[in-house]
């Protein structure tokens, strides 16, 4: 049966690859299974909660809801891609340095959504984070420290932890 | 980072351990993980609540000889779930007492064929009578667990409230209700199991305590201890959903693992884990409090009933907590508290994130504010005429003999929040905006580590050893799944040992390699396992010092050195420690009085909502957190922990409904059960007091729970303090709050001067 299969050609992270499978099958299962890039996580499947999140031809995409067929050409970038020349993304080390993940399992979705946001935007506000990490749901982190890691990122200096002062010590 | 010991690491914002594998995607869970010849696992599943199995019939149109069924017949052992009672089948045999509760497993080499398969097993019920309230339950309409369908019963007694109720000056009555909540991991359930004769049975999973997967596994095989191996895979989230869920789904992998002879793979899918696996249980608080005629109080009764579902599972445990935060941080000479656990035919209820006592902290705190208005004293001065202080007992007569500060706790949240300026502006401004504000307010603590007795029956073994290539491993049991217990435990280690933070690392959490330090619950593992931890550290040490040669200063490779130098003597080098209680803990379990918790965590939540006249949604605008947790370990992630239990609190008031037909959840997806968004979440200022606990790790006390237990009656507090309607229950979806403002502006339009109050407080002045 697998002859019959379409052959598609597209980009990820940089690299170009071919896959041979159902032209409806998910991106997020051809990323996972065919190419064993597993950072991409699923979380519901219908597109709700962003885990899935990739970047495709300079968009947010939720993978889930992408049938291969449509990448064709296409250029993908994952979570495995943000890190570039073994130094963690600048928004990986503001998310490390502000607890901006905690469980994980949402995080690489969130971190798409973040560089997404931040390409189009390289300094947002409180408002325009908020609005463009609303599809993606965490559910340990309460979003504060996500968004504090971004805007960690987006601004030059190095140290975040803002919240520190808070502290009675 | 190199945090070395002059920076004192413990105090310091360490990075999360495991976070660079996390961030770079890199981490391995268990639906990343694939095997050679692997097969997958699914679940043929009651579509009836409650009724007799009559026959199980297979669809010729499917290939069966290349599937693996697996029927209660093929258990090796007992058909149980080990738990607290064993009545939850792992399999139904012959009856089934909820909607989707599993019948039959099948496992197939292709995934996507096991649909269809599922699709082709029929099984024909003789349906019974389904009960799904506690009031059905109560009334025994029909008997479907045990004798009586009561799962468990507390009574509490302290002092006489019979000798009060007469003399009182003021008696308020009151009752609330909670809903269920769904835990919403991100992260589904999942297991990989293998079985060989020789080995007996692995299981890889997303679970919170490796032990209580063991303990199931090896009576449902029929395996000796070492014939089972439970090995935790990084986990995507939890709060208690992964508590007892997990010994279900092993036992059925490793019994299609076993029969299929392969490696056998079971993820659930969101809808399955939604409809399947455990909840929040709902609750019924009743409340009747006696108060003299400056407001202090005089007797407490509590009336609590919550609803179990078809089994027992962690009921019991539940309602104990539940019972035990229901009088809350407050000084009263008379409490009696009659808790019940009623079993239904919903699915079983189970652990989640407070434990029961966010529900008894909703209707009391409620109820506070309703005294309040009864009274026609300002909510704040009530609470702080009765606040408990040093030297007062609690309801089960537990002396507080630790320092307790929670006026130095509300005075800080009024003074962050800017409380009266506030509240002063709200009261100018509702007049004339549809948008009504309020601001409101919840006090209470949350237990520390197991109950009562608790910790000296697990009686937790933790360590650290060193290996040969130069790592101090930690050797602990409980398990991270975003709270931060690699990165903590880290801490304590490195501090306590004197070395740096990245020579250390945590052992998987594998029985077959870790002792049993208890389970990952209960606000428990940086107080009583990292206590622990500190002390096998300091052992170390000792034990270095003693018969290796180490100086009283020394460098990383004096360390080393002297590690070697020791395992050449020895053969090992390695330090456990067993729990020792704190001294003077008394608790009597049969009447409930004693030490019921070793530390207490208090807090004061206050929350500013937005209602919306018009679209009658109700919005929390700005949200302050003050707390006394013991010593903070770790700014970073205690922060965090409180902010993600503050916006799960939020769901739990606002948002999260779990509509349930027939005994089925009939919105279980994403898309029409809500947790709170990126644009939900307010802005959330977290503050902490910290006085060291002596007997928790490096002075910590429990912090994982405790923020759950607040946000509900807060933003219930706020929207009667913006809406003048009291609201007895939650959820308080839109439909909720029009269907109660509706009635109250119609009624006001017919009599102005006689509001219906929702459930019903009611006051009398005594003659």
């Amino acid at each position: 049966m697998s002859e019959s299969w379409p052959t598609i050609h597209f980009i990820v992270n940089g690299k170009a690859c071919a896959v041979q499978a159902p032209p409806m099958k998910r991106l997020l299962d051809v990323l996972r299974e065919d190419l064993r890039l597993t950072g991409t996580k699923e979380g519901c499947g219908e597109g709700e909660c962003g885990s899935c999140s990739v970047r495709m031809n300079g968009e947010l995409v939720n993978s889930c809801l992408v049938p291969v067929l449509q990448v064709g050409g296409s250029d993908v970038q994952t979570v495995e891609g943000l890190a570039m020349s073994g130094k963690l993304h600048p928004l990986q080390q503001a998310f490390l340095n502000s607890g901006g993940a905690q469980c994980g399992i949402c995080t690489p979705g969130m971190l798409m959504a973040a560089a997404q946001l931040i390409d189009q935007n390289p300094h947002p506000n409180m408002a325009q984070i908020r609005e463009g990490l609303a599809g993606n749901l965490c559910r340990c982190t309460g979003f504060m420290r996500i968004f504090e890691s971004v805007l960690a990122a987006t601004t030059h200096t190095p140290d975040p932890a803002p919240e520190e002062s808070q502290h009675a010590r | 980072m190199n945090l070395t010991t002059k920076n004192r690491i413990v105090g310091s914002s360490a990075p999360r351990k495991e976070g660079a594998d996390k961030l770079l995607g890199r981490a391995r869970y268990i639906d990343d993980i694939q095997r050679e010849g692997m097969w997958f696992g699914s679940t043929v599943r009651s579509t009836i609540p409650r009724g007799l199995i009559r026959s199980i019939g297979f669809d010729r149109r499917i290939n069966w000889s290349e599937i693996t069924v697996v029927t209660a017949a093929d258990i090796p052992g007992e058909n149980h779930i080990q738990l607290i009672f064993a009545d939850q089948p792992c399999l139904a045999d012959g009856q089934v007492n909820h909607c989707d509760e599993a019948i039959l497993l099948i496992a197939h080499p292709d995934k996507h064929k096991l649909r269809d398969a599922i699709n082709a097993v029929h099984i024909e019920y003789e349906t019974l009578p389904p009960i799904f309230t506690i009031e059905e339950s109560e009334r025994q309409d029909q008997i479907v667990w045990g004798k009586d369908n009561l799962i468990k019963s507390f009574l509490l007694e302290k002092g006489d409230v019979n000798s009060v109720w007469e003399s009182a000056a003021h008696i308020v009555e009151g009752e609330y209700r909670t809903g269920a909540q769904e835990h919403l991991y991100i992260e589904n359930n999942g297991i990989i199991a293998e079985w060989s004769a020789e080995n007996g049975v692995t299981v890889w999973g997303s679970l919170q305590c490796p032990y209580y997967v063991h303990k199931t596994l090896i009576k449902v095989f029929d395996l000796p201890d070492d014939k089972v191996r439970v090995i935790q895979t990084e986990t995507g989230g939890a709060f208690g959903g992964k508590e007892d869920y997990p010994s279900t789904l092993a036992s059925h992998a490793a019994l299609l693992a076993m029969k299929s002879r392969h490696v056998v793979k079971m993820v659930y899918d969101r809808m399955e884990d939604l409809a399947a696996t455990t909840k929040r249980h709902p609750s019924r608080t009743r409340h009747r409090t006696a108060l003299d005629k400056d407001g202090k109080l005089l007797a407490m009764e509590i009336d609590l009933a919550t609803d179990g579902g078809a089994y027992a599972t962690l009921s019991s445990t539940v309602l104990s907590r539940a019972t035990l935060h229901a009088p809350g941080p407050y000084s009263c000479p008379n409490v009696r508290i009659s808790a019940k656990s009623w079993a239904t035919n919903n699915v079983p209820y189970g652990a989640f994130r407070g434990f029961g006592a966010p529900q008894t902290i909703f209707a009391l705190e409620r109820h506070m504010d309703e005294i309040a208005c009864a009274l026609g004293i300002d909510p704040l001065e009530l609470r702080r005429r009765n606040f408990l202080h040093i030297g007062d007992t609690t309801a089960t007569e537990q002396l507080m003999r630790e320092p307790l500060i929670m006026d130095q706790l509300l005075e800080r949240a009024l003074k962050e929040s800017d409380y009266h300026a506030r509240r002063a502006r709200f009261a100018r401004e509702n007049h004339t905006s549809a948008v009504k504000r309020g601001i409101g307010i919840a006090c209470f603590y949350h237990g520390s580590g197991f109950t009562g007795s608790g910790e000296r029956i697990l009686n937790s073994l933790a360590g650290v050893d060193v290996s040969p290539e130069g790592k101090v491993r930690v050797l602990v049991s409980n398990t991270e799944f975003g709270q931060g217990t690699n990165t903590v435990l880290t801490q304590i280690a490195a501090e306590a040992i004197g070395i740096d933070y990245d020579d250390i690392t945590m052992a998987t959490a594998d029985t077959g390699l870790v002792p049993n330090s208890g389970p990952t619950v209960a606000s428990r593992t940086v107080m009583v396992v990292g206590r622990l931890i500190e002390r096998a550290g300091l052992q170390l040490i000792a034990t270095l010092r003693e018969q290796a040669g180490l100086g009283n200063k020394f460098t990383r490779e004096e360390f080393f050195a002297a590690c070697e130098r020791l395992r050449a003597d020895k053969g090992e080098v390695v330090a456990l420690v067993r729990y020792e209680a704190p001294p003077g803990i008394f608790w009597d379990d049969d009447k409930y009085r004693g030490e019921a918790y070793p530390s207490y965590a208090w807090s004061v939540h206050i929350a500013q909502v937005a209602v919306d006249t018009v679209t009658f949604q109700a919005e929390v605008e700005e949200f302050w957190a003050v707390q006394e947790v013991g010593r903070v370990l770790n700014p970073v992630l205690a922060t965090g922990q409180i902010e993600g239990g503050i916006a799960q609190g939020i769901g739990y008031a606002l948002y999260e409904k779990v509509v349930m037909q027939n005994g089925h959840m009939a919105n279980n997806q994403m898309t029409n059960y809500i947790i709170p968004t990126a644009e939900d979440v307010p802005p959330i200022h977290v503050f902490f007091e910290e006085i060291p606990f002596k007997h928790g790790g490096y002075g910590a006390k429990g912090i994982g729970e405790l923020p759950h237990d607040g946000p509900a009656p807060a933003i219930v507090n706020a929207i009667k303090d913006a809406t003048g309607v009291s609201f007895h229950s939650i959820p308080l979806l839109p439909e909720d709050l029009f269907a109660q403002m509706a009635a109250r502006e119609s009624a006001e339009a017919g009599d102005p001067g006689n509001w219906p109050s929702s459930t019903g407080w009611k006051e009398s002045i005594a003659l």
